[in-house]
């Protein structure tokens, strides 16, 4: 599978490494070429020489998408740290490009939940963290009742 | 009518000031708080302070009685989510977003955020008016009717200058509609002879720029329309 990953911060970069190890064709883009270095945190050989791409440029360039790979990519994850480019970028992806498999990562759990009913992918890592708060609270509100 | 302007930077701010000035019921939304003082200052309760692409504060701007939503914020991305959302989400009946990057605009149409103004643009376009030597010039587009509206000036070498405008076999979809002649414009009958210097404006189907190009261009090659 070709994957194109929009936003090479903590997430993109992690996902990045662990979809080359299984096997994928990856390919970055972000606009720092800094976070070229994040993305070899760990590894024991560079991005490239592992058979990952790397393109410097924002998720709302079309030139710098296509040299990203988007028209043959199989899978695009917006992961910039602005929802709002996430949500954007996404929906490029998926009408222009249609894209089969299209994630954006949204923090907003409300801006997360309306698209998600419009039909787009989306991860609420906000989402995720309130709901795993409110359980571990009420496991201790429980265990205190017992 | 009860309009939103998002953003308070110069443009939003002598918007909003415009607009409530011609009596409309406004809320200007400001995401920087400094900025929002400042207007603040000015603009009283028109004013409020928050991030408009977070929808609980498009709701507490009352989004929902809206009749008209404008974003004009310096960030593409925030003025596409905000109008996206106040169409698609809130059944807003208008909305207007501000294109900063015209390299953008293909996404503002894509998401179906029309109409949209680039500052850029319209100067671009400007310069295009005074500088005949790009020939056609793009006026106006009628997205409703799909019709758009183009001036051309029409040079000594054009192939139709001499020609009455009866005689012109001019392409399909498209209708001459004026005449501008030593600062002076009329409507062209059948009998108009049209003359170098000649500026006519026409109104066309989308797509059909270059035969009316072709057939007001000049004769033999080059560009003539200067």
């Amino acid at each position: 599978m070709f994957i194109l990953i929009v936003g090479c911060g903590r997430v993109g970069s992690s996902v990045a490494r662990s979809m080359l190890r299984e096997g994928h064709e990856v390919s970055c883009l972000d606009e720092d070429p800094e976070s070229h270095t994040r993305l070899e945190v760990g590894l024991d050989r560079g991005w490239e020489d592992l058979g990952g791409r790397f393109t410097v440029g924002t998720g709302l360039e079309t030139d710098a998408l296509v040299a990203a790979g988007i028209e043959k990519a199989d899978a695009f994850i917006a992961s910039t740290n602005g929802d709002n480019t996430n949500i954007v970028i996404s929906q490029i992806a998926q009408r222009r490009y249609e894209v089969p498999t299209v994630i954006a990562r949204i923090l907003d759990p409300l801006r997360a939940e309306w698209y998600r009913q419009q039909g787009l992918h989306t991860i609420c890592p906000t989402r995720v963290a309130i709901d795993m708060l409110e359980s571990a609270v009420r496991e201790g509100a429980q265990r205190e009742a017992v | 009518m009860y309009i939103i302007v998002v953003g308070a930077g110069k443009v939003g701010w002598n918007l909003a000031r415009e607009l409530l000035e011609k009596d409309h019921e406004v809320t200007l939304i400001e995401a920087n708080r400094r900025r929002y003082l400042t207007v603040e200052q000015e603009l009283e309760h028109n004013v409020l302070y928050g991030d408009a692409s977070e929808l609980w504060v498009l709701e507490r701007a009352g989004i929902e009685r809206a009749d008209m939503v404008i974003a004009v914020t310096g960030d593409d991305e925030d003025n596409m989510l905000i109008c996206q959302v106040a169409k698609d989400k809130y059944e807003v009946a208008q909305i207007i977003a501000r294109v900063n990057n015209p390299r953008n605009r293909p996404h503002f149409d894509l998401l179906g955020i029309k109409p949209s103004v680039s500052a850029t643009d319209l100067i671009l376009r400007l310069l295009e008016h005074e500088v005949p030597e790009y020939g056609l010039v793009h006026l106006l587009d009628l997205q409703e009717e799909q019709l758009e509206i183009i001036e051309m000036l029409l040079g000594k070498d054009s192939r139709v200058t001499g020609e009455r405008v009866g005689d012109l076999s001019m392409p399909e979809g498209s209708l001459l509609i004026s005449v501008l002649r030593e600062g002076k414009g009329f409507v062209p009958g059948p009998d108009t002879v049209l003359q170098a210097g000649d500026e006519v404006l026409a109104v066309l189907d989308p797509g059909r720029e270059d035969d009316l190009k072709e057939l007001f261009g000049p004769a033999s090659g080059g560009n003539g329309a200067g």
